[in-house]
């Protein structure tokens, strides 16, 4: 399973941040900044994989955003960098032509896709189009339209 | 009151500020403004107000007041509370905080709701932090949605049902009944999820594995369906169909195949099938790949098969991407103890990967080179590792050395090479070698007896090059004071002899000792060495000068030595000799070599353990010259304590320990002394390896009402003994009989003469010093027989 998701931006933003087991605050914030600290510094051409205290991390960089996921000893890298990609390309479904603007402003809505796409840090749906229906349906059921529903100005 | 700023609104002024102090005025502005509307208990904006604080939370202010809020809005039947309020859970709570276990009872409910999104969101918030009361609260309902025709809601339901597993694990039973026909649905999210979820089962329960073992053909089945069928674009990755379900399934084959012959018996041609016919021009297919290498090489499949795994990994080895490169070498090192043969056939590829770009690969290779070192391969495998050795980045240098030792440890093919190759460590790597290599390296440089002259004139040669790296330092000076004579008679076989004085070995070693780059360990050896070649080298005034201005140093350890060494001089003249002698072949105690003999600080003390020697002289202290004046008109010899009192050392104590029972040995205990409320008794041992040695226990009471402090006690034999006094357990004698101090006496008595002892006694009692003399003359003759 995975055991958390990073989203940071390469000034060491945080932009998400998915756990997927009990952490206490401050070990959360030490988690964060040893990822920063292992993934910023890297070569553009080197490998996605690193070893972090027991935990394999697969990063992925896309445009101005690092992906950053912790895995266990079982799981399969190569799929992690899959799976990294895959919620990219929900974003990028969801938003139209995503940037790291979106989840910046829609952060609440990159945290619902990713929650119907993972659970407990297993993959839910492996299917691309099912995590779009589940939101526009679930979307449609929101009362207030003004609060989240349109795209804002920056 | 105004409406609260949007969400939007808030992040767009955020960004704005420029400084951090700047932003840090516009989060607590609006957090105060949060906390009054919350005091408000206003349902309209309470959304919006906790949707902000989530956005302050993730840029890392505290937002822990909102924690109710988030309930309160988990409890409102408004979808879009909800929402917000399980997310803020989900960031907020967790399982430490009692708080957490008031989400229960909503969560309950929503597990229930009529609308399939809400018992989306309990079911996700529980299967992401639901703690385990929470899980035994709600597991029941958890088993009722795993058993809807709802795809939606199973999906959900089975990855929830396995966080619950996870938490409680006793609770796995209950889930057992609903896996029935989890695998006979076409949905491929509530596929894989039930997949997820049997793994789960499996690894927990060897139970449950033999139960689920019935599913392999099931499983089977799907995979083939999943390679053999059509284009599907909503689950198709790069030409592959769902390529996350085909690697759950491998992973969970994997786990029913193990150890099992009719499991793996039936899975046999899916895997090759998949080994086969997979795409391996991208990443994902990649990954399916090494997903059945990993099951292929944990069941029991036949040869072949296996074979065509590690072919597989083989090809990954020359594959471009780097990714795949690493992974293969994980791979291979998990497989190299068992497959040992096949792996080999790949070396050249994996030597071949020392020379990547990238330092996750580096250190992979690094690791699965010293793997493969066998002793066929040992002289090629040797050159490639001493070249990456010279060239690779710091942080491997130590890990890539300590291998080096080992590898050649194991496999060298002569003793010559050994030595060549540790050579080549010391003067590559010489800063990055571990502290216990020296040691260990000195054992075995002493043990190869016809190798001595080469590796003195070798290390000499190397430090005439350089003196900075402190491991190669201390080796060769060790080495040059148990091996100079051999230098400088230019006895060297294996090479053409140097010729060397014996002032210029001098010259370097006393250049070492003033030299900056040297640590105290490093002068520490330096200066034995120079001692050590008293009795090898004839410029012996050369070497008592250096030694006597040593014993003013500042440093305490140089300082110690100095004095000692002095004292060798100029008391023990005749015992020099024979304490500085050639080291015997030292015996290697555990793997990590004689600790025992070579302790890990560097010291080298030649009379330390060996029983052959005469016991340690050791730093003569102004007790011992008070004792001689006293003694002055009888032959008796002094005799010197060794550490001060307040630190037992480990000898002293191990034995303390042993006698704690009075008549041990057969031989019968006396009482030495007895006045004014003090008593000695002496207790008696042989020490075993040597029977020429008597060890004495004295035991100190006080009869008296008050303490004795700074109880000090001191002996001294006649000159054909010799003795030795290890450190006192304390040095208060407590009242009234309370307890002994203990104090151990080493007596060597070669010539068997019979024991006679003098002791003085000093101590502090009821305010004033008292001092006193005794001689001990009722030894039992079995102490000194």
């Amino acid at each position: 399973m995975l055991r958390f998701l990073l989203l940071f931006s390469r000034q060491g933003k945080l932009r998400l941040q998915k756990w997927f087991t009990p952490l206490s605050d401050r070990e959360k914030k030490k988690v964060i900044r040893d990822m920063m600290m292992l993934v910023l510094p890297r070569l553009p051409r080197t490998c996605n994989f690193l070893h972090w205290k027991d935990l394999k991390i697969v990063y992925k960089r896309y445009a101005s955003l690092y992906f950053c996921a912790g895995l266990e000893d079982q799981d399969n890298e190569l799929l992690a960098l899959e799976v990294l990609h895959r919620y990219v390309e929900l974003l990028d479904k969801y938003f139209g032509n995503v940037c790291e603007l979106d989840i910046i402003f829609n952060f609440e809505k990159a945290y619902f896709i990713l929650d119907e796409f993972l659970m407990g840090g297993e993959i839910l749906e492996t299917s691309r189009f099912a995590v779009g229906v589940s939101m526009e349906e679930a979307d449609t059921l929101q009362e207030t339209m003004e609060e989240y529903m349109s795209k804002p100005a920056y | 009151m105004p409406a609260p700023i949007r969400l939007r609104e808030l992040i767009r002024t955020i960004r704005t500020a420029r400084t951090q102090a700047e932003e840090r005025e516009m989060i607590q502005k609006e957090c105060a403004a949060i906390r009054s509307s919350f005091r408000e208990e206003d349902n309209t904006y309470r959304c919006r107000n906790v949707a902000k604080l989530l956005y302050m939370h993730m840029l890392g202010y505290p937002a822990h007041f909102g924690q109710l809020e988030c309930l309160k809005l988990i409890a409102s039947q408004k979808f879009t509370d909800k929402r917000i309020g399980y997310l803020g859970a989900m960031l907020l709570l967790d399982e430490r905080q009692d708080v957490h276990l008031l989400m229960t009872n909503c969560i309950k409910n929503d597990l229930n709701h009529s609308t399939q999104y809400v018992q989306g969101l309990a079911l996700c918030t529980l299967g992401c932090m639901g703690s385990s009361e929470m899980c035994r609260d709600l597991a029941g309902e958890v088993e009722k949605l795993l058993k809807t025709s709802n795809s939606y809601l199973r999906k959900k339901a089975a990855l929830c049902a396995v966080h619950v597993i996870r938490k409680v694990p006793e609770l796995m039973e209950m889930f057992l009944p609903a896996t029935k026909n989890l695998l006979s649905e076409k949905n491929h999210g509530v596929l894989h999820t039930s997949v997820v979820l049997l793994t789960e089962m499996c690894e927990r329960s060897p139970d449950m594995l033999a139960h689920f073992r019935k599913l392999v053909p099931q499983l089977v089945r799907i995979l083939k369906n999943l390679i053999m069928s059509g284009y599907s674009p909503e689950h198709d990755v790069s030409g592959i169909s769902d390529p996350f379900l085909q690697v759950r399934i491998l992973r969970l084959l994997r786990i029913l195949g193990k150890n099992d012959d009719d499991s793996s018996e039936a899975m046999n041609d899916i895997l090759a099938q998949v080994a086969t016919n997979t795409e391996t021009s991208k990443n994902v297919g990649n990954a399916i790949l090494y997903e059945t290498v990993l099951t292929i090489m944990d069941i029991k499949s036949e040869s072949g098969l296996r074979v065509l795994a590690i072919n597989i990994l083989g090809r990954f080895l020359l594959n471009n991407d780097k990714n795949i490169r690493y992974v293969a070498l994980t791979s291979l090192l998990k497989t190299v103890q068992t497959d040992h043969n096949a792996v080999q056939r790949h070396r050249s590829t994996i030597v071949d990967c020392l020379k990547d770009l990238d330092v996750s690969i580096k250190r992979r290779a690094m690791e699965l080179s010293f793997a493969l070192v066998n002793g066929n391969n040992i002289r090629g495998m040797m050159k490639e590792l001493l070249y990456f050795l010279d060239s690779c980045d710091p942080e491997f240098k130590a890990d890539c050395a300590s291998g080096v030792f080992l590898a050649a440890e194991k496999y060298a093919p002569s003793k010559r090479w050994h030595i060549d190759t540790i050579m080549r460590v010391l003067t590559t790597a010489g800063s990055y070698v571990r502290d216990d290599s020296v040691p260990n390296l000195i054992q075995l440089i002493t043990n190869s007896v016809e190798m001595h002259a080469y590796t003195v004139q070798r290390l000499y040669k190397a430090l005439l090059d350089d003196i900075s790296q402190q491991p190669l330092v201390q080796v060769a000076s060790w080495c040059i004071g148990e091996y100079g004579d051999l230098l400088v008679s230019g006895q060297c076989e294996e090479e053409e002899p140097i010729q060397v004085t014996e002032d210029e070995v001098l010259d370097v070693l006393e250049g070492l000792l003033v030299s900056n780059l040297s640590t105290p360990v490093t002068r520490g050896y330096a200066l034995t060495a120079i001692m050590k070649l008293s009795t090898r080298f004839s410029s012996v005034n050369r070497i008592k000068k250096v030694v006597s201005i040593y014993g003013s140093s500042i440093d305490v350890e140089l300082q110690q030595r100095a004095v000692e060494y002095n004292a060798l001089f100029k008391k023990y003249d005749h015992m020099r000799s024979a304490l500085l002698e050639r080291m015997p072949i030292m015996e290697k105690t555990a793997s990590n070599g004689p600790t025992e003999i070579v302790q890990t600080n560097g010291e080298t003390e030649p009379s330390v353990v060996e029983p052959k020697h005469p016991p340690p002289v050791t730093q003569p202290t102004n007790q011992a010259t008070d004792l001689l004046d006293l003694l002055g008109g009888n032959d008796m010899v002094s005799v010197i304590q060794t550490t001060v009192p307040t630190k037992p050392a480990s000898a002293g104590g191990e034995l303390l320990d042993l006698l704690g029972d009075l008549s041990l040995s057969g031989i019968p205990p006396i009482t030495a002394y007895n006045k004014n409320g003090l008593k000695i008794d002496f207790t008696f041992e042989r020490a075993n390896p040597n029977p020429n040695i008597a060890v004495i226990t004295i035991h100190a009471s006080n009869s008296t009402e008050t303490d004795m402090t700074d109880f000090v006690f001191q002996a001294a034999v006649p000159k054909t003994f010799q003795l030795q006094l290890l450190s006192p357990s304390s040095n208060v004698v407590p009242a009234l009989n309370q307890g002994t101090v203990t104090q151990v006496i080493r007596v060597l008595n070669p010539q068997k003469q019979q024991l006679r002892m003098r002791i003085k006694l000093t101590y502090t009692h009821r305010g004033s010093a008292v001092q006193d003399l005794a001689e001990v003359n009722n030894f039992p003759p079995q102490s000194w027989q």
